[in-house]
């Protein structure tokens, strides 16, 4: 793939101003993500993970805003375009999917009205065309006899199904990029896995770039191509799925994969990671996540903190771990 | 002298009150800061009438006929006398029956929230706690209450009130069935919020936890319960403070409260409308001033304290 | 559907007796209205008479009874202090509380609603935040002394507008009205000014409060994060989640217009029901009193009613089979 990326987020910093002092819920963030590409951003709440996609998507909740760098919809500037213009995009070239279908669907509209008003929002298409659009949205999420579940409200829908119908209202204008903020997790399941083969599908066919925003590793392992970690706001390690899950460079990506019960991981102890991660506004200084690192050394408490680019441009980490050093650790 | 680093002293119950998220937006608050303000000269000016004021409006000894409609901060004609906010017809200091009457409006606005949340809060705990019969009775009673204005429900108390008492008490018993008349309008706001507290926090651990370590419900709902729904009542009795003051005044203005004897803010104000069209327009405006500066003060500390202690809904 | 309608007239109906049995107790507990009605050179005969034709020598039960059955015919009986009969007074002060109710209802609907939605749309604006600290001033105002206030300014100060009374009436069939005559008209502006008042900043307080909360909520964003247009947001997907609790508050608001016109009736000595329940009060005029409670009891009942109505046709998560849902 050598055309410009569809999204390409570059030192992404985003900052809220509170009465104890500015804080960075986002601290220079970058990543590409290519045309069906899904790039997974993994962390604990509270990382900045959502608040990445909020940044992207343009739906900052002020006082929180960016104050520098930039963000690029396939090679074009995004972060400094006026309300209407990006609302515009939205929906357009990117959409989004939240995390709970029992309350991102208007409940006192019908999923086709609701559908229809996007669809002609976007696209210069008359009322009947838009209802027929909306009818094959609905079947392209796999929703069972659409022309008639299109006059029906939320509330009659089962919660996978609600989700089919978001994913069905995200994508109905077709962008390029869509911003998945945890879609299963409040899903049963056995639904789970359903809508993100789904999800991951409708991707491959139309050659959309996802950032799918989540806390559970196994869905990353299930559908990224690759994934982002981030930690305190930082990116801790960035690369292809399969190297970062079975060979993890920043001692953090390390501890979440330990701590995650994988099934391909086979009867492995578990472990945790020790303490918590520190609240924005009390930061340790060097390495964010030093005090919770077993290989913590003094450059890691002293040097302001690493990044990827700084380091081996895969972790943040001075001392990223080696594959035979953490198969050592292991033994 | 050894070395051994003395350990900074915990911080005093005060200091830490100072430094704490309340009292942060509080001292970041001028609106909030100014309207106290208000409120407390006020009370202090009702409690310490007796001390502040030239005169005493009620003893007839000291009043003087020929004073009546003295205009504000003239001379009077014939006596030469000079009242800061003038007098009425019969002659009393404007500015003392003020003082004197915002000390019934007061007493008879604290009253009746206190009435009103100790009740309230009473029954909606047990609502809440106990739940089955007890909560249905007490809840379908707030209910048909509610449908009913609050001013609509006193004025019907004070008229059954007054029906019972003998009319040579009536005077002297008319602060007290108003008391009760807006006590009782008023204490539906406190059961609800209580109740629906009170259903939420009955359900947590710690309350389960209390309960099996063998806790009586009185001492659960007393020491666990409570502590947690005091936010929102705060906020409920400042705001049904400046609602008890102003249906006192309504009350007192349509003639069914405070007796012209012992006149509150709003008797005072239907004495002052008698000589509105005839010129004398300070025995009306004054007390009219000073019970929306009350009213909106008390307002405006508790349209403050339910967003500084509920910061969601900003 | 209709099961839940007559389940609602049931309990209104329930209400409405309990409203009944408290109107009652007022009867029977509240003090002697022989020493009301005559004066002090009264004889034993006089009592005894008076006694007899308002069925006060009659036994509890039968007088309960009595009061139920007379009720239902709208007859409440004669007034203590104007010796006519309670529904003919009544029919006649009528017009003149509905006809200034409806002028300061709709008034307070129309300026509630579209200062709510203002408020909560441009909430960090200038304009909303002025609008909202005036809107503090309107409830700390108690209503008698916004109309004392609007006399002393239009009626004395510059002598626009009458003080008090409904100006000329006209007389259509049974009912008079104001609205035809120029006097009639000026008589209600500053009435229905001090009455809707009050109503328009709670309806517009709760509007904004309302507004601000579904604003909030996900389906707002999700809107939002599909591109469509502010208006349509605040106007279709926000207002109508909002309409739902509004509407209840709002009807039982418009239902103490009412109740509130005591006090402006009072301020402009405005003929209605009002005016003639606050003076029952204070000559302790029972039947009045007891009337006037079943009649605001009744109309509450309505509005409710009606306001449950409509609920079903704005959500449709009611219209459904309540067995069929949840999750």
């Amino acid at each position: 793939m050598t055309d410009t990326p569809v999204l390409s987020v570059r030192n992404l910093v985003v900052e809220i101003p509170t009465r104890h002092g500015l804080l960075r819920p986002v601290d220079d963030v970058s990543y590409d993500i290519e045309a069906g590409e899904i790039l997974g951003v993994v962390g604990e709440s509270g990382a900045g993970k959502s608040m990445t996609g909020n940044a992207v998507i343009g739906l900052l909740d002020p006082p929180a805003r960016i104050t520098s760098g930039e963000i690029l919809l396939s090679g074009q500037p995004i972060h400094n375009l006026g309300r209407s213009a990006l609302r515009r995009l939205r929906g357009k070239k990117m959409g989004m999917i939240f995390q709970d279908p029992l309350t991102s669907l208007n409940p006192l509209l019908t999923v086709g009205e609701q559908l229809s008003e996007t669809i002609r929002e976007h696209l210069d298409v008359s009322h009947d065309q838009a209802r027929k659009r909306a009818v094959a949205a609905l079947e392209e999420v796999g929703i069972p006899a659409a022309s008639a579940r299109i006059n029906s409200y939320p509330h009659e829908f089962s919660g996978g199904m609600r989700q089919r119908v978001v994913i069905a209202l995200a994508l109905c204008a077709e962008p390029d990029l869509v911003i998945a903020d945890e879609p299963t997790t409040a899903l049963d399941v056995s639904v789970q896995a359903q809508i993100m083969a789904l999800l991951k599908r409708l991707c491959r066919e139309r050659g959309v770039a996802v950032m799918l925003v989540t806390h559970d590793m196994g869905v990353i392992a299930e559908a990224a191509d690759r994934v982002a970690v981030m930690y305190a706001g930082r990116l801790a390690e960035l690369g292809g799925v399969r190297e970062v899950l079975t060979n993890a460079r920043h001692p953090y990506t390390d501890g979440l994969m330990a701590s995650t019960p994988l099934a391909s991981a086979g009867l492995k102890r578990l472990r945790q990671i020790p303490g918590a991660m520190p609240r924005l506004g009390a930061l340790p200084t060097g390495c964010a996540f030093h005090p919770r690192c077993e290989y913590a050394q003094d450059r890691c408490r002293k040097d302001p903190g690493p990044t990827i680019d700084s380091c081996d441009g895969r972790a943040a980490c001075w001392f990223p771990l080696a594959t035979d050093r953490k198969e050592e650790a292991q033994a | 002298m050894t070395d051994t680093p003395i350990p900074p002293a915990p911080p005093s119950r005060l200091r830490r009150a100072w430094e704490s998220d309340l009292f942060w937006s509080f001292r970041h608050a001028p609106v909030a800061m100014a309207s106290s303000f208000v409120v407390i000269v006020l009370i202090l000016g009702a409690v310490l009438a007796p001390l502040i004021a030239p005169h005493d409006p009620f003893s007839p000894g000291t009043l003087n006929l020929m004073n009546g409609f003295t205009p504000p901060g003239q001379a009077n004609a014939m006596t030469g006398d000079i009242f800061l906010l003038g007098t009425d017809d019969q002659g009393r200091d404007v500015f003392s029956t003020i003082l004197y009457g915002m000390r019934i409006s007061l007493f008879v606005g604290f009253s009746a929230v206190l009435l009103a949340m100790v009740l309230g809060v009473t029954l909606g705990l047990l609502a809440g706690y106990v739940g089955g019969w007890t909560e249905t009775i007490i809840m379908r009673i707030a209910d048909v209450q509610l449908t009913f204005p609050a001013i609509l429900v006193a004025m019907l108390i004070f008229g059954i009130a007054k029906g019972i008492t003998p009319p040579e008490y009536r005077d002297e018993m008319a602060i007290w069935v108003l008391i009760l008349a807006i006590g009782l309008s008023d204490w539906v706001q406190f059961a609800r919020v209580v109740r629906g507290a009170t259903l939420v926090e009955k359900n947590k651990e710690y309350i389960q936890a209390a309960r099996l370590i063998g806790r009586t419900p009185f001492s659960i709902m007393l020491r666990h319960i409570l502590p947690n729904v005091l936010n929102p009542v705060l906020v409920i009795a400042t705001i049904s403070l400046a609602l008890a003051i102003i249906a006192e005044a309504t009350l007192s203005f349509l003639g069914v409260g405070a007796p012209p004897t012992k006149p509150s803010l709003g008797t005072l104000i239907r004495i002052g409308q008698e000589f509105m069209f005839s010129g004398e327009w300070w025995i009306l405006i004054f007390p009219a001033v000073t019970l929306l500066a009350l009213a909106l003060s008390i307002n405006l500390l508790g349209d403050w304290l339910r967003d500084a202690l509920n910061p969601r809904l900003r | 559907m209709l099961a839940y309608i007559i389940r609602r007239v049931f309990q209104s109906a329930l209400v409405l007796l309990v409203v009944g049995l408290v109107a009652f107790s007022m009867f029977s507990f509240v003090g002697d209205p022989i020493d009301n009605m005559l004066g002090q050179e009264r004889t034993q005969a006089d009592v005894e008479r008076l006694r007899q034709t308002l069925g006060l020598d009659q036994p509890f039960v039968v007088q309960y009874w009595r009061f139920l059955e007379q009720a239902a015919q709208g007859n409440f009986g004669q007034s203590y202090r104007q010796g006519r009969p309670v529904a003919e007074i009544f029919l006649e002060r009528l017009p003149a509380t509905l006809e200034l109710a409806f002028v300061s209802g709709l008034m307070a609907l129309i300026g509630g609603i579209s200062l709510g939605i203002f408020t909560a749309i441009r909430r960090r604006g200038t304009a909303a935040n002025l609008i909202m600290t005036a809107s503090l001033i309107g409830v700390s105002l108690p209503t008698f002394l916004i109309g004392i206030l609007l006399i002393y300014l239009f009626s004395v100060e510059l002598g626009w507008l009458p003080s008090f009374g409904r100006g000329e009436v006209t007389r259509v069939g049974g009912w008079t009205t104001g609205f035809l005559t120029t006097s009639g008209i000026k008589a209600l502006i500053l009435p229905s000014i001090t009455l809707g008042l009050y109503q328009m900043t709670l309806i517009m307080r709760l509007v904004r409060t309302e507004m601000l909360e579904v604003l909030r909520m996900d389906y707002i964003r999700f809107a939002r994060a599909r591109g469509i247009r502010e208006k349509s947001v605040n106007f279709h997907h926000a207002l109508k989640n909002t309409l739902v609790p509004v509407i209840t508050i709002t009807g039982l608001q418009l239902g103490s217009i009412i109740a509130f016109a005591i006090i402006t009736e009072t301020v402009f000595q405005w003929p209605g029901v009002g005016l003639l329940f606050i003076n029952a009060v204070q000559f302790v005029d029972i039947p009045v009193m007891a009337a006037y409670l079943m009649m605001i009891s009744v109309m509450f009942v309505g509005i409710n009613l009606i306001v449950d109505m409509l609920y079903f046709a704005i959500d449709p998560r009611l219209r459904v089979d309540r067995t069929a849902g949840g999750h």
